[in-house]
């Protein structure tokens, strides 16, 4: 082959003397955008007006060619038509870029194509376009609730943690537009502070695989971008308003962004979204309003070979907490419990008082790449967020418009990743980020810190090969190191520290002991290995089956470490232990699907075990001045979890579609023998959509949802003397609530205002038949109905 | 473009090495400044007699430790005592009366009673403004001879009026139950 070569080049140089016009000027068509070889593409040579078409695979070669520089006029079907200059000396290989026409880009963000594949082997679900803007006064946990295999868990209606397979918090990572999010995540009552309006798609990854990402996403990872600008001169953008029945509230959001052809472009978004006491079919949901205030700005240059992007976000929010969620011990437990209704209903306002949260969040990120030639694509990215979060519980006195929790969290990130193709069939992605974050708790909340004053610091390396065996095959595998180190300060109660023999165990940490605290400095070491390895086959054309096994490992995070106090919200002490290493889970899963124009399919079995699993329970009664309390420690066992997600789409008329989804997760506390707490319990969501394209792009979808009883469940119950009565009570926190059945309607059409601008009304109506229901997952069912019948109007306009 | 790179992970590395290496002082201390660790009755007698003070105390709030309950004395058969309850937070120094702001927010307050096997009534003796009680201050009238419990509820913006502590609803901030006899 190299004497080849090399008797190519001598050959090419003796003709450069001889200046003979017999010189071959070969190579590829490029689509600019994503590297993809353009077919079919026509060059024409000015002057000779030689035209030449390229092949399938992009390859073109115009022959008899002088030592001459040539004007090439490259035109294909769906890019812009463009002048290439090209000096000819001898023979020449050289690459063609070709750009996108703007309609095919958005035709292609319409069908999630322009997003690079996040991982080969794992299910991704997607969510956008008109799908995700439905829920554009909802948030983001309401959008993922509709995908297989994700639920969520709520506090209220408002804070949507999302899960996945059954896990959440820490176990579920969030890059929001390129960037981890840091934002308190480890608290069940903390949503993420992510503005759905401010992504254009949604990608779910149930699984750690894609260890680009992250080696610690146990549970999986959520992915929300942007679409990609058009390389174009251009300007659009697209305004939604949502009003709803229930929370007599809505939303606005609007968009706007501008585009050049030199390939700058910038985009400006905001988002407000306000609403009072939502309400149950029987009574008001007292203090549970929302107000969210957001806006993100991007600025870029966006070119083949290199680009850079800025971008700024800032999330503001305050949520109300349903006032008789706020409880004293346990004795108010069973009041609250018993009671069928909440104990505080008034009437309707869209004041938020205590209990409240107002979290901030600022997101910034500059992140540059580079195409090298034999190297590949080199990108570079720092960002920085700060999470400022107060929590308000009913107090008294001088501290009454006191926080009880004021954190501030703030996050540095540098990211250096690289993306190689090392052949034509095999592909390494690798880089490393370096993280360093630090959380302040304010002293004067007047309240014992929930979670210490600590500075952590994060390294990690990662490495993903993928491998195309054949046309039927791909292979990969990847691996990731992270180490973590935290230095903490923390004041435990002198009690707690001797009971829990930390006196003898870590006596050197012990800075100063004074009032019944002491103050301590531990520093934490973890050192965490990922690994990823999957394979994926394709065959008949429309089928894929796909394995893979991923090893993931997560430090504990502040909350299972530290935790030593009353939680007011669950009104119960939890407690955390110093001693905890990481857990580590190896999950398999595979998936079997089938994508076809009529019927097409997906199942997706999987199995996770997760060894150290950090789970928190129940382990005694504590007494109090205030009454007892439940005590719930967290403890280390090996867990395991188990499911199956299964959708289909059976196109079974023209313009008429049904789509089902069936989810089902059961797990195993393997030390007790007992099943684990907050499972999401099995649940099946069927729909009939009718959509017509001729007639205004109308829309009607009919869904029902049946969510079944959770029957695997600890038994958490306690007893409490109630002195008033001489009575000893159950107090019932384990016993799941029935089964139900919602029915969903959504409609939308499309009128065409100008050439420019497209109207698109919808109508939408939740708990159609106003059932009244409690949610297992919902941590405020004890106390109160989920929401009741809601009727939202939808107005989008693209311009 | 390498360069500029180069220069950027130098940069920005140079940033979070400043920002790693700012402050390691150690945090300031919180005292709970809510918590309520004494609960202290003084029960006088009207006629003769000594007083009998009731009082439970958790120094460690909602830590490990159960709180101290200690009874002076028994009450006497028939005879009438002035009851005076006193809440203070001793994780202070000097301790927070918390009575004070108790009674300051008289509206949002309410103590009561609750006898089980105990001959035994009491009432309270001091209003919020708007004349519904508060009951930091009773009056405490012992009856035949007998053995049992006397419970403390201080309810936080319970329901007023209100015919009982089945009815008032509120957070329950104080509930202490105290063994007591009546000879």
């Amino acid at each position: 082959m190299r004497i080849y070569v090399l008797l190519l080049l001598l050959l090419s140089n003796f003709s450069a003397i001889s200046q003979n016009c017999n010189n071959t000027l070969s190579g590829k068509v490029i689509d600019l955008h994503d590297g993809s070889l353009l077919g079919g593409a026509t060059l024409i040579v000015a002057g000779t007006e030689q035209t030449v078409v390229s092949d399938i695979e992009g390859n073109y070669t115009i022959n008899n060619l002088c030592d001459l520089s040539y004007n090439i006029q490259v035109s294909h079907p769906f890019c812009l038509t463009k002048g290439i200059l090209v000096k000819v000396n001898g023979n020449m290989t050289r690459n063609l870029y070709l750009e996108h026409h703007l309609e095919e880009l958005n035709e292609i963000i319409v069908k999630g194509l322009s997003y690079n594949q996040k991982s080969n082997s794992i299910i991704e679900k997607k969510i956008g376009g008109d799908d995700l803007e439905r829920f554009s006064s909802g948030s983001l946990g309401d959008a993922l609730n509709s995908l297989s295999g994700v639920s969520s868990l709520n506090t209220g209606n408002t804070v949507v943690k999302p899960m996945i397979n059954g896990l959440h918090s820490s176990r579920v990572v969030i890059i929001n537009n390129g960037v981890r999010m840091e934002d308190q995540e480890w608290g069940a009552e903390h949503a993420p502070n992510v503005d759905i309006n401010s992504t254009d798609n949604i990608t779910v990854i149930k699984g750690a695989g894609a260890l680009q990402y992250s080696g610690d996403a146990i549970g999986g990872i959520i992915i929300t971008e942007s679409s990609k600008v058009a390389v174009k001169d251009s300007l659009y953008g697209k305004t939604i308003s949502t009003s709803a029945s229930n929370g007599r509230g809505g939303s606005v959001s609007s968009q706007l962004t501008k585009s050049y052809k030199t390939g700058w472009f910038g985009t400006a978004q905001g988002t407000i979204k306000r609403f009072g006491d939502f309400e149950a079919p029987n009574y008001m949901l007292s203090n549970t309003g929302i107000f969210e205030r957001n806006a993100s700005f991007r600025v870029g240059l966006n070119r083949f070979k290199y680009g850079f992007e800025a971008y700024y976000s800032l999330f503001k929010n305050n949520i109300g907490i349903l006032r008789a969620s706020h409880l004293g011990g346990a004795q108010d437990q069973v009041r609250a419990i018993n009671s069928s209704r909440p104990l505080i209903i008034n009437d309707f306002t869209y004041d938020i008082n205590s209990p409240k949260q107002e979290v901030t969040h600022h997101l910034a990120r500059f992140k540059a790449f580079k195409r090298f030639d034999g190297l590949g694509k080199l990108s570079l990215q720092y960002d920085y967020q700060q999470n400022s979060r107060l929590e308000f519980d009913i107090r008294r006195g001088d501290n009454r418009d006191k926080a009880s929790l004021d954190l501030k969290l703030t996050t540095h990130s540098v990211m250096l990743d690289l993306e190689s193709k090392l052949s034509e069939t095999l592909n390494l992605k690798s880089g490393m980020v370096t993280r360093y974050q630090n959380n302040v708790a304010n002293p004067e909340t007047g309240v014992r810190r929930l979670i210490p004053d600590y500075d952590k610091y994060d390294l990690g390396i990662y490495g993903i090969l993928d491998y195309r065996l054949n046309d039927q095959w791909l292979l990969e595998a990847g691996g990731r190191f992270d180490y973590t180190f935290m230095d903490v300060f923390k004041f435990y109660r002198t009690s707690f520290w001797e009971s829990r023999n930390y006196d003898e165990l870590f006596p050197e940490i012990v800075i100063e002991e004074s009032n019944n605290q002491i103050l301590t400095n531990p520093q934490l070491n973890f050192y965490n290995t990922s690994a990823t390895l999957g394979a994926n086959y394709a065959f008949e054309k429309e089928y894929k089956i796909s394995f893979n096994y991923s090893l993931a490992s997560r430090a504990p995070n502040p909350s299972e470490l530290f935790s030593e106090g009353l939680h007011h919200s669950a009104s119960r002490i939890e407690l955390g232990d110093l001693r905890f290493k990481s857990e580590i889970a190896h999950k398999f899963t595979l998936n079997f699907q089938r994508e076809h124009n009529v019927f097409s399919f997906s199942v997706n079995p999987y199995i996770n075990t997760i060894n150290d699993f950090m789970v928190i329970e129940p382990t005694g009664i504590q007494q109090t001045i205030r009454g007892n309390f439940q005590v719930w420690e967290y403890r280390q066992t090996n867990a395991q979890l188990l499911g199956v997600d299964v959708d289909a789409v059976f196109e079974f008329a023209r313009n008429l579609r049904y789509t089902h989804q069936f989810s089902l997760v059961k797990g195993y506390d393997q030390f007790r023998d007992n099943a684990l707490i907050n499972i999401p319990s099995a649940n099946t969501k069927n729909e009939i959509i009718y959509r017509n394209p001729e007639f205004q792009n109308l829309r009607l979808a009919l869904q029902s949802d049946f969510v079944f009883r959770q029957n695997e469940f600890p038994d958490n119950n306690f007893e409490v003397f109630i002195p008033e009565t001489q009575t000893t009570e159950i107090v019932d926190v384990s016993t799941p609530p029935d089964a139900y059945h919602l029915l969903n309607f959504s409609s939308s059409m499309d009128f065409n205002m100008n050439e420019k601008s497209i109207l698109t009304l919808g109508f939408n109506v939740t708990n159609i038949a106003n059932t009244t229901y409690r949610n297992y997952l919902n941590r405020l069912r004890f106390y109160t109905d989920d929401l009741g019948r809601n009727f939202l109007l939808n107005i989008k306009i693209n311009y | 473009m390498k360069k500029v790179q180069f220069l950027a992970t130098l940069f920005f590395t140079g940033v979070m090495l400043t920002g790693c290496s700012d402050d390691n002082d150690p945090p300031e201390l919180i005292n709970e400044e809510e918590v309520i660790t004494t609960f202290t009755v003084t029960l006088t007698p009207n006629a003769t007699g000594t007083a009998v003070t009731l009082q439970t105390k958790d120094l460690d709030g909602d830590g490990p430790n159960a709180p101290v309950v200690t009874v002076t004395g028994n009450l006497t058969v028939g005879a009438t005592y002035t009851g005076r309850i006193v809440l203070l937070n001793e994780t202070e120094s000097p301790a927070e009366d918390i009575t004070l702001e108790v009674e300051k927010e008289a509206d949002e307050h309410q103590i009561f009673y609750t006898f089980a096997g105990l001959n035994a009534t009491a009432v309270a003796t001091n209003n919020d403004a708007n004349g519904n009680p508060l009951g930091t201050k009773f009056t405490l009238t012992a009856g035949a001879a007998s053995t049992g419990s006397l419970t403390f509820t201080l309810r936080h913006e319970p329901k007023k009026p209100n015919t009982g502590l089945a009815d008032a609803g509120g957070e329950t901030d104080i509930e202490v139950t105290f063994p007591v006899s009546i000879q």
